[in-house]
């Protein structure tokens, strides 16, 4: 029986490399599957606890978080394909037409 | 050093050299293709952990439908090799990397206060625990109203890409001159 705290450990590391895919990279998709990445260590959290506490709610919330996570990705990328038609360009420094 | 744990550091290690390559790789589908190697590490850990119904849930939504839609759209835009763009905050890069070693040092010390627990194998081992039959109980019974709203969100969703996706007839008649 693997311990909690490892499964927390590991869950850290992959939320924050996917905070550092936020933050680094500049293609809107690579942005999108870093969230992936973090909506993923998430629901990693929540069925370690979920067997920590012996209940199953924590595994049905990650079932509603799949299905936001899926409502998001299509609305997401809908929009990226919006701007591409417009700019042509995916990269996030090129959406900058609010700027002042 | 059991079995199961060489296991979870062997399937740890893969899950993060997985996230580093969707992270550092410069083609789109190489990054599409490690975060669907990443999901799938993680679908086993639900497995170990007695999740075999989410197991299944993450190989055929997120590992299936989800980086299928990612790699469609990738394809879609012919948009997988971008040119590395001029940064244009310099301070950006290295204010960000101090802070996620700042974010994930905090998480670390927090995960490391809580003290190791391991649960009764018990409760995970019994019949029944995580089986689509208990998950379907809880969910048509105690979760009945989110279930339902879920299904809200995913009409509005399903109206807002269509709507944001297609091509305006008139718009595109009027002035035929701005598509070459």
């Amino acid at each position: 029986m693997i311990s909690t705290t490892y499964y927390l450990g590991l869950s850290a590391i992959l939320f924050s490399i996917g905070v550092v895919g936020v933050l680094l990279r500049r293609n809107a998709i690579i942005i999108f599957m870093s969230i992936e990445l973090m909506l993923n260590s998430a629901n990693l959290v929540f069925v370690a606890y979920a067997r920590e506490f012996g209940t199953l709610d924590g595994q049905i919330m990650v079932f509603f978080v799949m299905t936001v996570a899926a409502a998001e990705v299509a609305v997401g990328l809908a929009l990226i394909v919006a701007i591409f038609r417009s700019k042509a360009s995916i990269d996030v420094d090129a959406v900058n037409l609010l700027k002042g | 050093m059991t079995v199961e744990f060489v296991l979870f550091i062997v399937l740890g290690a893969i899950a993060v050299i997985a996230a580093l390559g969707m992270l550092l790789s410069s083609n789109a589908i190489y990054s599409a293709l490690f975060l669907v190697v990443n999901f799938a590490v993680v679908a086993t850990f639900y497995l170990l952990l007695g999740a075999p119904f989410i197991a299944m849930v993450q190989v055929t939504v997120y590992a299936g439908a989800i980086m299928v839609l990612f790699l469609f759209v990738i394809m879609l835009l012919g948009a997988e090799r971008l040119q590395q763009p001029t940064q244009k905050l310099i301070w950006q890069q290295p204010l960000a990397i101090v802070l996620v070693l700042a974010l994930l040092g905090f998480a670390g010390y927090v995960v490391a206060m809580q003290g190791a627990f391991t649960p009764s194998g018990e409760l995970v081992n019994a019949a029944g625990y995580g089986s689509p039959a208990a998950i379907g109980q809880l969910l048509f019974q105690e979760y009945l109203f989110p279930f339902e709203a879920t299904s809200l969100l995913l009409l509005a969703a399903m109206v807002g890409v269509v709507v944001l996706t297609a091509v305006d007839e008139r718009r595109r008649r009027s002035r035929p001159s701005r598509r070459s």
